[in-house]
Parts: structure tokens; C-alpha cells; sequence
């Protein structure tokens, strides 16, 4: 619906339109379109630190990808960004969706179990990283502090410091972080479903697993559209969690080093090697900007056609 | 609503799942509350106490921990810091905001469309990418290691969200309040000012609650734009922080719990704000 035709078209309400929609564009401008097209731009010259240098074509791609230093970093990198991207995907969308479920029969204390499942998504993810890595730690943490307690000596780990476990408690914590957020928005969407049609399926007698099987997951289709696609860009940009649980090095031996970690160190410096380069940092950035766009509209488009099907 | 009604057949048979889901959902909200618990309870133990008696109740008199933070650290700064950084974004972001999307919904115009695609974009473009340039940027024009730095982030971040959500909720507005007003006089600002904006408060505070939460938790900008001590925001602070105090556990947690005070206690005040503000991108 728009606007009534009465509207004056005189300069003077040209200049009031325009008062209102120039402003915010111009910051778009500035701040959002500006750096984008300007990161693509960086990757293809020599940086000497702050400095730019001379142009260099496809090199620093080339590095990124194929050289003998970067390339198996950020391959390695890559690799686990694509593990917590499945972990998250099947642990924190998927528990959100079952978490859903349960919150959706509205059962006693629904009020109380909705607003505890959304405070950890309300926390800082430093706070969160922090509170993780203190509960993680081999010696007082109380992790292994309980599991000593039980008798469980054997299960006590140094967590973080373990190359088999480590990447999977900063996977862990992210899903602690997050799981309010689907949740509740799988929630929303089965308050949507028409409650005649579960109401219907009960009758003729479907079994729960198949109600939220044939029924419930189809109808919740646009839910899952939003939350996989989001889930998606913000696996690749994952960076607060390792950062604050792991430092910047993925430690241990690079068993959780992502992308993230990645392109800051190689954009900002180690703090022990205090390296700068902007131009392979660039290549990275826009590489990673590629491949999030071309995946991510792909998803979204099959999700979407997914969504029509039913 | 009730999916379940109590008589039918159906129900009888899924008694037992409904004892499973509240089992389930209870240790649910154990383990999302537990920890948070624990942090606030750690707070008020001195260090030795945490080691020793990791699982005890504290006695809550014992507030050292807190007055240290408070008193020794440059929390507090950080505090005011995080303060004036979100409420200026916000700000920023509903003007801005509020300005495009009405203009969007309530004038007819051939760029329209354009508009709405330009911000479409910004919606789906992470930021966090382009930061090397946005930091030569704001060294060019003098911003970095300034609080400047981050607000014009956060509001190109939050810009693209505000403007859908205020242009979906303008639109809806009757033409005949606008029209009624026309007729008596009124000018176009006065229309938008007077008759149109008092209308919009509700979402304005669903784009203010959906920008604030984010901007308030960010770590990454601030890591990368600010250098001085003085200037850094909670996030950025606390790492300083927990670098300096790493084996007083006691501070430790208490300068956690001091961060995550405000936003948390702010939440349980008015979750039902705070849900629908953060899932209302993703909820239709």
C-alpha cells in the first residue's frame, strides 16, 4: 500500500524526500559499500604495512590458496570451519528444533524454560568464551572437578590443551551460546501451523516421531531457510570463540584454527611475529566474501524451492 | 493455545512423552542456567574458596572481589565506554533509519525499489570482511582509536535491519491519517513528525533491542580500532582485564558477572521485548 495521490510534487517536496533518503545512503555509501569494493581492490596490490605498493595481479590469491606457507593453513583452517559448520548445524539447529518441539506442548513452567533457553544468547560471546574456558580448565575447572567427584578420574581431560577434544568444546560452547536463538524461532514458526492440522493428524492416529517428521518440519520449511542460512555465514565468520578460548594461534598444533583466526593474524599481526599483510589479508577477505555469497544464495535458493514443495 | 486437548485418545497414548519432554526441558534450563549461576555465586568466593569448594553456596556477604573490580581496575571506564558507544549507535541508527525506511513506505517514487535493494544488500554482507579497508578509512579520516570509529560501524551494520523493519511497519499505516492532516495544513516534516512517528514506537524499540545486543557484546571492532585503555569498551576491556588477573579466579569472575549484569538483569525485566527484537529478522 502506498501513499495517497494528494501528495504535492512541487521542488519543495522533492527536496524533503530527498533530505530524508540521502543522508542514509550516503552513510551506506561511506561505511558498507565503499569498504567492500574496496577489499576486493587491496587483494590485488603489494601492502608494505599501512602503505600500499605496486599492483600485483592475482599473486596474493595465488599464495592464499597455493603457497607453500599460506595454503595449508588456510586449507587446514577451511576444513575445520566446515566441521562446525556440520557440528552446529546438527547440535544447535537441529537441538533447537527438538528444544522447539518440546516448548511448543507449552508444558508446565513453559514461560520459565523460554526465557532461560534465550539468556546465554544475550550474553557477550566474550563473557561466554571466558566462562567456558575457566570451566574447562584441566586442574580447578569444574568440569573435571565434578567428573573427579563422580569417580570419573578417567574422563578428566585438559580439554582445551587436547588436540582430539579441543575444537569440539569451542563447538560445544558456541552451542551453549546459541541454541535459545533457533529455538525460539522454530518456536514462532509452529505457533504459525494452523493448530487444526496437528489436531487432525493426532486423531488419525500419527505416531509423534511421524507428526514432527511429515508434518512439523515441512511446515516450519521458512524457519530453516532463515536460521541455515545464518548459520552458514556465521560459521565462516567465526572468530570470538577460538579467539578468546584458544588464542590466535589455534592452539593446540593448529587443531582450531579457522578462517577467522586466520585472516586476523595474517591482516593484523601475530602479536609474537607482529607480521602485517594487508594485500594477503584482502585475498583472503574476498575469497571468503566469494564463497559465502555464492554458497549461501545457493542454499538459501534450494532451501527456498524446498520451502514451495510442500 | 493448546495443542493437546486432554480427552482425546491421542493424548492418552503421548502421556509418557510428555513426562520425557519436561524431563528434557528441565535439564535444558539446568544447563543454560547453571553456568551463568556459577559464575555469579564464583564471584562472591575468594579464590581458594573456588579451588576447594567449587560447588558451594558462598556466603554473600563477602563482596571484596566486587569493590577490587570496581575500584582498582579500569572496568568502570570500560563501563561509561559501552554505554556512550551503544546509545550513540542507537541513536544514530533509528534517525537514519526511521528516515530512509519512511520515506521508502510513505512517497511514491520510481527509486523505491532501488532503495530497498541498496540496504538489501548490507543485510546480507558481513561487515567483519571489509574491516581492513574500513580501518584505512577511518585512519584517513581520523577516526581510529576514537569511539567515532565504532559507532559509524555499528550504525552501517544496523542501518539495512532498522530500515526493513520501519518501512514494513510504516506501510501499514492508513493513507487517511496522512491525508487528514494534508488537509488541515500541515506540512510534510510536521506530518511525519507529528502524526506519523508517535505510531512508530513500538518498532522502534524492536530495531533499538535488535541492534542494541549485538553492538553491546562486540569484541571484533573495538579489537581492531582501539588502542588506548581509556577507550575500550566491556567486551575489549574484559580481555585486558582477565590478561592481567589470570589467577585471581575470584576478580575473575567477578568482572564477568559485573559485564554480564546490566544486559542479563535488563532481559529477565523484559525477555518478551528482547525475544521478539532479536528473532524479528528471522521471524515473518
Amino acid at each position: 500500500m502506498h501513499a495517497s495521490r494528494q501528495q504535492p510534487r512541487t521542488l519543495k517536496h522533492r527536496l524533503w524526500v530527498a533530505f530524508l533518503v540521502v543522508p542514509p545512503i550516503a552513510f551506506m555509501s561511506l561505511f558498507v559499500v565503499y569498504p567492500i569494493l574496496s577489499a576486493f581492490a587491496y587483494a590485488f596490490y603489494d601492502w608494505q604495512g599501512l602503505a600500499r605498493g605496486p599492483f600485483v595481479g592475482l599473486k596474493n590469491f595465488k599464495e592464499v590458496l597455493f603457497g607453500a606457507t599460506m595454503a595449508p593453513v588456510v586449507w587446514n583452517a577451511f576444513l575445520h570451519n566446515v566441521y562446525a559448520l556440520i557440528a552446529l548445524m546438527i547440535i544447535q539447529n537441529g537441538g533447537g528444533f527438538f528444544l522447539a518441539w518440546l516448548l511448543y506442548k507449552e508444558p508446565f513452567g513453559f514461560r520459565f524454560h523460554r526465557i532461560a533457553i534465550f539468556v546465554p544468547v544475550v550474553l557477550s560471546t566474550i563473557i561466554v568464551g571466558f566462562l567456558w574456558k575457566l570451566f574447562l580448565n584441566p586442574n580447578f575447572g569444574i568440569i573435571n572437578q565434578a567428573l573427579y567427584s563422580l569417580g570419573l578420574d578417567s574422563l578428566a581431560k585438559p580439554w582445551l590443551g587436547d588436540s582430539s577434544t579441543a575444537l569440539g568444546a569451542l563447538i560445544l560452547a558456541n552451542a551453549w551460546h546459541f541454541v535459545g536463538f533457533p529455538a525460539l524461532v522454530y518456536l514462532a514458526g509452529m505457533q504459525r501451523i494452523p493448530p487444526e492440522v496437528i489436531e487432525a493428524a493426532r486423531l488419525d492416529g500419527t505416531s509423534e516421531w511421524q507428526l514432527l517428521k511429515n508434518i512439523v518440519w515441512p511446515l516450519v520449511a521458512p524457519s530453516t531457510t532463515i536460521l541455515f542460512t545464518l548459520l552458514f555465514i556465521g560459521a565462516f565468520n567465526w572468530f570470538e570463540i577460538p579467539y578468546v578460548m584458544v588464542g590466535l594461534d589455534g592452539s593446540p598444533f593448529g587443531t582450531t584454527d579457522v578462517l577467522g583466526l586466520v585472516f586476523y593474524r595474517t591482516a593484523f599481526g601475530n602479536q609474537s611475529a607482529s607480521i602485517q599483510n594487508f594485500g594477503m589479508g584482502s585475498a583472503l577477505a574476498t575469497l571468503l566474501f566469494l564463497f559465502i555469497v555464492v554458497f549461501a544464495s545457493m542454499l538459501t535458493l534450494w532451501l527456498r524451492r524446498r520451502e514451495i514443495q510442500f | 493455545m493448546t495443542a493437546i486437548t486432554s480427552d482425546t485418545p491421542a493424548t492418552r497414548q503421548a502421556i509418557p512423552f510428555v513426562l520425557l519432554a519436561q524431563v528434557i526441558l528441565i535439564a535444558n534450563s539446568f544447563i543454560m542456567l547453571y553456568p551463568v549461576v556459577v559464575m555469579v555465586l564464583s564471584a562472591f568466593k575468594t579464590t581458594g574458596e573456588i579451588f576447594e569448594h567449587p560447588f558451594a553456596l558462598p556466603d554473600f556477604t563477602q563482596v571484596g572481589n566486587f569493590a577490587k573490580v570496581l575500584g582498582e581496575t579500569a572496568m568502570p571506564t570500560y563501563f561509561v565506554n559501552s554505554v556512550l558507544v551503544t546509545g550513540t549507535s542507537i541513536i544514530l541508527i533509528l534517525v537514519l533509519g526511521t528516515m530512509a525506511g519512511y520515506a521508502v513506505a510513505r512517497y511514491e517514487s520510481r527509486t523505491n525499489t532501488f532503495i530497498l535493494l541498496f540496504f538489501l544488500a548490507g543485510l546480507m554482507l558481513p561487515l567483519k570482511l571489509a574491516v581492513i579497508p574500513l580501518f584505512i578509512l577511518l585512519r584517513d579520516l581520523g577516526l581510529l582509536d576514537s569511539r567515532w570509529s565504532l559507532i559509524v560501524t555499528y550504525t552501517a551494520i544496523g542501518l539495512p535491519s532498522t530500515v526493513f523493519i520501519m518501512a514494513g511497519f510504516l506501510r501499514t499505516l492508513p493513507a487517511e491519517l496522512e491525508d487528514a492532516a494534508r488537509i488541515d495544513g500541515a506540512s510534510e516534516p510536521r506530518i511525519m513528525w507529528s502524526v506519523m512517528l508517535p505510531l512508530a514506537r513500538p518498532p522502534m524499540a524492536i530495531a533499538a533491542i535488535q541492534n542494541a545486543v549485538p553492538i553491546w557484546n562486540d569484541f571484533f571492532f573495538p579489537l581492531v580500532f582501539i588502542q588506548t585503555d581509556a577507550r575500550k569498551t566491556l567486551p575489549q576491556g574484559l580481555t585486558t582485564f582477565m590478561g592481567e588477573y589470570t589467577t585471581d579466579w575470584g576478580m575473575l569472575f567477578a568482572g564477568l558477572t559485573i559485564a554480564a549484569a546490566p544486559i542479563t538483569l535488563l532481559y529477565i525485566a523484559l525477555s518478551r521485548q528482547f525475544i521478539q527484537g532479536m528473532t524479528a529478522g528471522a521471524v515473518k
